[in-house]
C-alpha cells in the first residue's frame, strides 16, 4: 500500500514576509510613539493625536476583518453577526470602565450614572465581576466565546449552511441589539456606556495612555496575524479549506466537520471580542448601534475588498475602506454611502480576490513579461 | 373652520328643539369669569335647564369664541360680535379680552354639552352624547337623563341612556336605587363601566350591593372579553398581512430564484416614494380626484419598482447567479446606493403620505373593538396580491416557465426556454410586488429612506421559516409570525415579543433547516 505523502507544510512566513512583518512591528511599537510623543507638534514628521486615534480604531477593525477572513475566507461560512461579538467584548470592557468612574460621575454615586437615573439601588448580578480588571479580561474572552460556542454548536450540528447561516446570524445580532436597547437589561439602554475616566486607576485621556493602548492594539493585531497564519498553514487549516471547497467530500473522507467549524467559529468570535475590548477605551463609547446589521455586513466587505483567504488582504481592506470612510465623511458626507455601495458591487463583480488578488495578478504579469 | 361651522349649525338646531327658560346675562357672565368653582356651579345650573341658547353659548366657550368687554360677555363669530343672551349683533370693542378656560372647566363644559345633545335629531349624535355621559357620570344630570329616557326612540341609544342614568345613580343614597343601577350596568359592554364599578366597589358599604357589584364586574368583563380577543386576533392578522406583502416578493426572488436580495426593502421604499409622488401630483393637478390617487399609485409603484428591479438584474445580479453570498453583499451595496439616492432626491426627512378619505376612520364592531379601515383594506389587498401571484405562477405560461427554470435550469433551457429572460421577468415581478407592498405600507407607516431597513430582517425570517420555493409556506409563516408576535406583545411587551420571535426562529431553523415546508427529493440538496 502506498503511503500517502502530504506536501510539506509551507513556512509560517517567507523571508520577505518576515522582513515586512518586522517593519510593521517597528512602525507600530517604536516609530509611531516616537513621532507622536517626541517629535514636536509643529514638525512635518509629527504624527497627530487624531491620526493615532484613527489608526488605533482602524487596527481594531482590522482584527475583526482578520477574524472574518478565518471564518469566511478560509472556511466559507459568511457570518453577518460578528458585530455582536465585537460589541460584547466592548460591553464587557465598558462595564469595567464604568465602574472605574467611581464617584466622579454626575450623581457622585458608586453606581454608574444610568442606574442612578433608573433609580436602581444596587448592581445587577451581571455587573458583579465588573470591578476587577483580571475578571474583565477573562470575561472578554469567555462571554462571547461561550455565546458563539452555544450558537455555533446548534447551528453546525443541524448543518445549517450558506445563506441560511448568514441570515440567522443576522437575526441573532438583531435580537441582541433590541435586548441591549432596553433599559432594564442593565446595559445603559440606547446611550450605552460613555464618559469613561480611567483604566486601572490611571486617567484615560493622557498621551501616554493613548499611546499604550495604540501599541497594545497594534501588537495584538500582529500577534493575531501570526496566529491566524499558523492556523491556516497547519493541517487544521487545510481541513478548513477543504470544508470550504467541498464539505461533503470532507465528510466522506472520514472527517466530522463539526469540531472544525465550531472551533474556528469560536476563535473568530473571540478575536472580534478582543478587538471590541481594545476599541472601547480608545473611542470612549459603546452603544447597541454597534450590533446593527449594517456594522456586521461592513466587516464582511473589509475582508472582501482586501481579498479573502489571504490574511493580509482583510487587514489592508480594513485600512482602505475605513481610511476612505473617515476621509469621505468629512469632505463629502453624501457620497460616502454611494462609494460604499459601489464598493460592494465592484468587489463582488470584478474583484473576487480583492485588492491583494489584483496586485498579485499585476506582479505575475510583470514577472512573465 | 369648516368643522367649526357645522358645530354651530347643530347647536342652533338644538336652539329650535328646546325653548324652555332662556339664558340670562348674569348666568352667561357667571360662567365666563370668577373662580373655577363658582363658574362650574353657574354652568351646572344653566345646563340643567337644557335650553338652546345655553348650548350655543357653551359651544362658543369651548371654541374660545367668547370675549369679555366692559363687564359683559359677547360671542365673536367670523369677526362679528353677537350678544349670547339676545342674539343681537354688537360691535366688538378694541379692548375685549379672551375668556380663559382651564382643563377642568373644559371637561365640565364638554359633559354639559353632551347632556344637551341628548335631544339632537341625529341618532349617532345622541349615541355619542349618551356614551360621553356614561363615561362621566354625575348625579346632577339625573333629571335630564330621565327626560331623555322618556323621549328616546332608538333602542340601542335607549340602552345607553339607561346605563348612563344607572351610572349617575350609582352614588345614590338609597340602597335599592344603587342595587338597581348596578344590575343595569351589568348588561353594559363599555370598557369604562369596569372602572366605574371598581370605583364604587371601593367605597360601597352595603353587603348586598357589594356582591351585586362583583357579579356585575364579572359580567361586564365577560362581555368585553370577546372584543379583546378579536382585537388581538385582528392586529395579529393585520401584521401578518403586512409581513405577507413584504415577503411575497422575496418569496419569488429568494424562494424561486435563489437570489438573496438585501435591496428588497429598498424596492419597497421606491414603491412608497412612487405613491408619494403620485399623491403630490394629484394634489397639484387633480385636487378633485385626490381620493382616488391611491388607485393610480398602485400601478405606478408596481412599474417603478419592477423597472428598477429589471435594471438591477440585467446589470448586476445576472453575473452572480449561483454565488449566493456574493449576491448578498452586492445587493446590500445596491440598497445603500438606493437609500442615499432617495435621500438626495427627497431629503433625509420622512415625507407625508395622506390616507384618502375612504381609508381613514374605522368600523366599530363592538364597544372595545374598532377595525381601522386602512388595516382592513390592507388585509384584503394582501389577499388579492397573493391570489394574483398564485394564479400567475400556477396558471400562466410565464409561471410555468418560472417553475421550470426553478426546478431544473439546464433542462428548461434544453426545452427552448430563454432562461436569462425568465430570470429578468421573475426578478422584475418580485420587485414589482415589493413596490406594491411599499404602496400599502405608505398607508400605515412612515415613508422615509429607512423604510426598507426596518422590514428586511422580518421578511427574511418569513421566507426562511416558510421554506424556500413555497408560496404556501410563506403565507403560513407570515400569518403565524404576525399572530404569535401580537399575542406575545400583549403579554410581554413589543420588544421582548420581537426578541422571543427571533429566538424562536433561530431555534426552529435548527430543527427544520429547510423551513416548515421542506422541498422533497433532489431539489432539496441545492
Amino acid at each position: 500500500m502506498n503511503k500517502l505523502i502530504l506536501p510539506a507544510a509551507p513556512a509560517l512566513l517567507t523571508r520577505k514576509a518576515w522582513t515586512a512583518f518586522l517593519v510593521c512591528l517597528l512602525a507600530v511599537g517604536v516609530l509611531a510613539p516616537m513621532l507622536n510623543l517626541l517629535v514636536p507638534a509643529g514638525s512635518a514628521l509629527h504624527l497627530s493625536d487624531y491620526a493615532i486615534a484613527l489608526i488605533g480604531k482602524i487596527m481594531c477593525y482590522a482584527i475583526c476583518a482578520l477574524a472574518m477572513d478565518l471564518i469566511w475566507g478560509y472556511t466559507g461560512i459568511l457570518s453577518l453577526g460578528h458585530g455582536l461579538f465585537f460589541a460584547l467584548g466592548g460591553y464587557v470592557m465598558g462595564m469595567y470602565l464604568m465602574r472605574q468612574i467611581g464617584r466622579d460621575g454626575q450623581y457622585q454615586s458608586d453606581l454608574p450614572d444610568f442606574m442612578v437615573f433608573l433609580d436602581w439601588k444596587e448592581l445587577p448580578w451581571h455587573w458583579l465581576l465588573s470591578g476587577s480588571f483580571a475578571a474583565t479580561l477573562v470575561l472578554v474572552v469567555l462571554v462571547p466565546g461561550l455565546i458563539a460556542a452555544v450558537f455555533g454548536f446548534f447551528a453546525f450540528r443541524s448543518r445549517i449552511k450558506g445563506v441560511y447561516f448568514s441570515i440567522i446570524t443576522q437575526a441573532m445580532t438583531f435580537a441582541a441589539m433590541l435586548l441591549f436597547f432596553r433599559n432594564e437589561t442593565g446595559f445603559g439602554g440606547n446611550n450605552g456606556f460613555t464618559d469613561f475616566k480611567r483604566i486601572l486607576g490611571m486617567p484615560l485621556a493622557t498621551p501616554g495612555m493613548r499611546m499604550t493602548l495604540f501599541v497594545l492594539t497594534g501588537m495584538t493585531l500582529l500577534g493575531f496575524f501570526l496566529f491566524a497564519r499558523w492556523l491556516v498553514t497547519s493541517k487544521y487549516g487545510r481541513v478548513l479549506q477543504a470544508i470550504r471547497d467541498a464539505e461533503s467530500r470532507v465528510m466522506f473522507s472520514g472527517y466530522s466537520p463539526l469540531p472544525y467549524k465550531l472551533s474556528i467559529w469560536v476563535i473568530s468570535a473571540v478575536m472580534c471580542a478582543v478587538a471590541g475590548a481594545l476599541y472601547v477605551p480608545q473611542v470612549g463609547i459603546i452603544n447597541p448601534g454597534e450590533m446593527s446589521a449594517a456594522n456586521s455586513i461592513e466587516i464582511a466587505v473589509w475582508a472582501a475588498v482586501g481579498g479573502r483567504a489571504t490574511l493580509v488582504g482583510p487587514i489592508v481592506g480594513a485600512f482602505l475602506v475605513n481610511g476612505a470612510k473617515s476621509w469621505l465623511t468629512v469632505t463629502a458626507p453624501e457620497f460616502w454611502l454611494y462609494f460604499l455601495g459601489a464598493l460592494f458591487i465592484v468587489v463582488t463583480l470584478y474583484l473576487p480576490n480583492g485588492v491583494v488578488g489584483l496586485l498579485d495578478k499585476f506582479k505575475r504579469k510583470g514577472g512573465a513579461a | 373652520m369648516k368643522r367649526w361651522t357645522t358645530r354651530w349649525v347643530t347647536v342652533f338646531g338644538l336652539l329650535l328643539a328646546c325653548n324652555a327658560h332662556a339664558l340670562t346675562a348674569d348666568e352667561a357672565l357667571g360662567m365666563a369669569v370668577g373662580e373655577s368653582d363658582a363658574r362650574i356651579e353657574a354652568l351646572v345650573k344653566a345646563a340643567a335647564k337644557g335650553d338652546g341658547k345655553t348650548a350655543a353659548y357653551l359651544q362658543a366657550l369651548t371654541d374660545d369664541a367668547v370675549k369679555l368687554a366692559a363687564g359683559k360677555v359677547l360671542v365673536v363669530k367670523d369677526g362679528q360680535g353677537l350678544d349670547p343672551v339676545t342674539g343681537e349683533a354688537v360691535t366688538v370693542p378694541e379692548d375685549a379680552e379672551d375668556v380663559m378656560l382651564n382643563n377642568r372647566l373644559r371637561g365640565e363644559i364638554d359633559t354639559a354639552l353632551a347632556a344637551l345633545r341628548l335631544f339632537s335629531a341625529d341618532v349617532p349624535q345622541r349615541r355619542q352624547a349618551a356614551l360621553a355621559l356614561l363615561k362621566e357620570p354625575d348625579a346632577s344630570r339625573q333629571t335630564i337623563l330621565e327626560k331623555a329616557l322618556a323621549e328616546e326612540k332608538d333602542s340601542a341609544v335607549l340602552a345607553l341612556v339607561k346605563q348612563a342614568l344607572a351610572a349617575a345613580q350609582l352614588a345614590s343614597e338609597s340602597t335599592d336605587t344603587r342595587l338597581q343601577a348596578v344590575r343595569t350596568l351589568a348588561e353594559s359592554s363599555q370598557p369604562e363601566v369596569l372602572l366605574l364599578l371598581n370605583l364604587q366597589l371601593g367605597q360601597e358599604s352595603d353587603a348586598a350591593v357589594q356582591s351585586a357589584l362583583k357579579l356585575a364586574l364579572g359580567k361586564v368583563q365577560d362581555n368585553l372579553r370577546w372584543g379583546e380577543r378579536l382585537g388581538q386576533l385582528f392586529t395579529g392578522i393585520s401584521l401578518g398581512s403586512i409581513l405577507l406583502l413584504v415577503a411575497l416578493g422575496l418569496a419569488i426572488t429568494y424562494g424561486l430564484m435563489g437570489v438573496i436580495n438585501m435591496a428588497h426593502g429598498e424596492l419597497m421604499m421606491i414603491g412608497a416614494y412612487a405613491t408619494y409622488v403620485v399623491q403630490v401630483a394629484f394634489r397639484n393637478y387633480l385636487p378633485g380626484a385626490f381620493d382616488y390617487y391611491l388607485l393610480a399609485a398602485l400601478p405606478v409603484a408596481f412599474v417603478t419598482s419592477a423597472l428598477v428591479g429589471a435594471l438591477l438584474e440585467r446589470s448586476i445580479l445576472k453575473h452572480l447567479y449561483g454565488r449566493p453570498l456574493e449576491t448578498l453583499l452586492a445587493t446590500w451595496g445596491i440598497s445603500l446606493i438606493l437609500m442615499q439616492a432617495v435621500r438626495s432626491l427627497f431629503g433625509a426627512q420622512n415625507v407625508g403620505v395622506e390616507n384618502p378619505s375612504w381609508m381613514s376612520g374605522s368600523i366599530q364592531l363592538m364597544s372595545n373593538l374598532q377595525l381601522p379601515w386602512n388595516r382592513v383594506l390592507i388585509i384584503g389587498f394582501a389577499a388579492a396580491v397573493l391570489l394574483g401571484m398564485a394564479l400567475l405562477i400556477g396558471k400562466t405560461r410565464l409561471g410555468l416557465f418560472v417553475r421550470g427554470v426553478t426546478q431544473n435550469r439546464p433542462m428548461a433551457s434544453c426545452m427552448g426556454i430563454n432562461t436569462a429572460r425568465i430570470d429578468t421577468y421573475a426578478f422584475a415581478l418580485g420587485s414589482g410586488i415589493a413596490g406594491l407592498a411599499g404602496c400599502a405600507l405608505s398607508q400605515v407607516g412612515n415613508v422615509g429612506p429607512d423604510l426598507g431597513q426596518s422590514y428586511i430582517v422580518d421578511s427574511f425570517m418569513v421566507v426562511v421559516l416558510g421554506g424556500v420555493g413555497q408560496l404556501a409556506g410563506t403565507v403560513y409563516a407570515a400569518l403565524g409570525l404576525g399572530l404569535v408576535n401580537k399575542l406575545l406583545e400583549g403579554w410581554t411587551g413589543a420588544v421582548l415579543a420581537k426578541i422571543a420571535v427571533l429566538v424562536f426562529i433561530i431555534v426552529f431553523i435548527q430543527k427544520r433547516p429547510q423551513g416548515i415546508f421542506a422541498m422533497k427529493g433532489r431539489s432539496a440538496e441545492a
